[in-house]
């Protein structure tokens, strides 16, 4: 266990580099950064609005998000998140790593894992849309333009995750 | 000239065409970086893989500096790039309870895309638990509208805040990434682990 196995991932520098070029010509393109929970947050707008719409007319964040917004489901994150899933599955394919699993430390069992990663999915889409977003959105693309929420964002999120490791140690290692 | 869309070189639907292409390029680069690992991405919080976070600061410096050269060749409008406002309360406990999130679910909303589109079910479940945390916040929103808003600051950045320069706090920064992966390399060889 003391020697780290070579990897068929790329150097995370090289990988560091290429995001950022992605960042750079998101930027350069469409004036905006990257982002991820926004997308979600589209289609729950308009899922709501084609099942319930009476719901959707009575209740305060669907009826300002709608005032604002054309269709919910014609936005820049969308689409990017299309992409996100289609290179995703071109990269994995490339370098065969596509496999379904529940991947998880031999220390805990897959349910254990399941229920953590769906915990943490909930803390982490509330967190993102009291943020005004995620890790992508409002860290990384808010760090690019130095925008100061960003920065402020980006430490709780790492700060956090870095101050409560211990106690979820057994999850991991 | 740039930002493109912005200054009209592109229409708004080609603009989403050219974010589905931007996208192929994000969910391409996570995955071969191996953000669609969860062990991988909990690692950086052991010290036994510190891979987000050489990523993460490397694009970050990167995207900085590039806007800064276009910037300053005359490519790109800085007054025209969308920059996050800042609203520090929600800011703080918004990023606080992200962090909770990160650390039980090991994944954070664009890498579990990206790991659920090479069959990845831990993600499928954080995916799962993002919709159910979102629509959490969109129907108890009166509940969180006041926090939501509060200490709106407008749209600082970072660098007008403490009263420096873009260039000099871009270049502090770069140093301190640099002091990071340092650290991280250091963490890296301490805490050794076999590869997920």
């Amino acid at each position: 266990m003391n020697e780290v196995k070579k990897t068929k991932y790329w150097n995370p520098y090289i990988g560091g580099i290429m995001l950022g070029l992605v960042l750079l010509s998101a930027n350069f393109i469409s004036g905006r950064g990257l982002g991820a929970s926004g997308a979600l947050k589209s289609v729950i707008v308009s899922t709501v609005n084609t099942v319930a719409p009476d719901h959707a007319e009575n209740t305060t964040f669907y009826k300002d998000y709608n005032e604002t917004h054309e269709n919910p489901m014609k936005s820049w994150l969308v689409f990017q998140v299309f992409g996100v899933l289609v290179g995703g599955f071109l990269s994995g394919t490339f370098a065969k790593r596509l496999k379904f699993k529940v991947e998880h430390s031999p220390k805990i069992s897959s349910k254990r894992r399941l229920i953590f990663a769906l915990l943490g999915g909930a803390l982490f889409g509330f967190g993102s849309q009291l943020g005004r977003g995620c890790t992508s959105g409002s860290a990384l693309s808010g760090m690019a333009v130095l925008s100061l929420g960003g920065f402020i964002t980006m430490a709780c999120i790492f700060g956090t995750a870095f101050a409560l490791a211990y106690f979820f140690r057994k999850n991991w290692i | 000239m740039g930002p493109l869309v912005v200054n009209e070189f592109i229409s708004p639907d080609t603009n989403l065409f050219l974010a589905f292409l931007i996208g192929i390029g994000f969910g391409f680069v996570l995955e071969s970086s191996g953000f669609s690992s969860s062990r991988k991405l909990a690692g950086m919080f052991y010290g036994y893989d510190t891979t987000v976070l050489k990523v993460f600061f490397t694009a970050a410096i990167t995207a900085l500096v590039g806007m800064l050269f276009f910037s300053l060749f005359g490519w790109v409008d800085l007054d025209l790039i969308y920059i996050n406002p800042t609203f520090l309360h929600s800011a703080i406990v918004g990023g606080v309870i992200m962090g909770v999130g990160f650390i039980m679910g090991g994944f954070c909303p664009g890498t579990a895309f990206c790991a659920i589109s090479i069959g990845k079910l831990d993600a499928l479940a954080f995916i799962g638990g993002l919709f159910l945390g979102i629509v959490i916040f969109t129907e108890g929103y009166p509940l969180f509208e006041e926090l939501y808003k509060a200490e709106f600051m407008g749209t600082p950045t970072i660098n007008e805040f403490l009263g420096l320069s873009r260039g000099l706090f871009s270049f502090m920064l770069i140093a301190a990434a640099f002091g990071m992966f340092w650290v991280g390399e250091w963490a890296e060889k301490k805490f050794p682990r076999e590869e997920y």
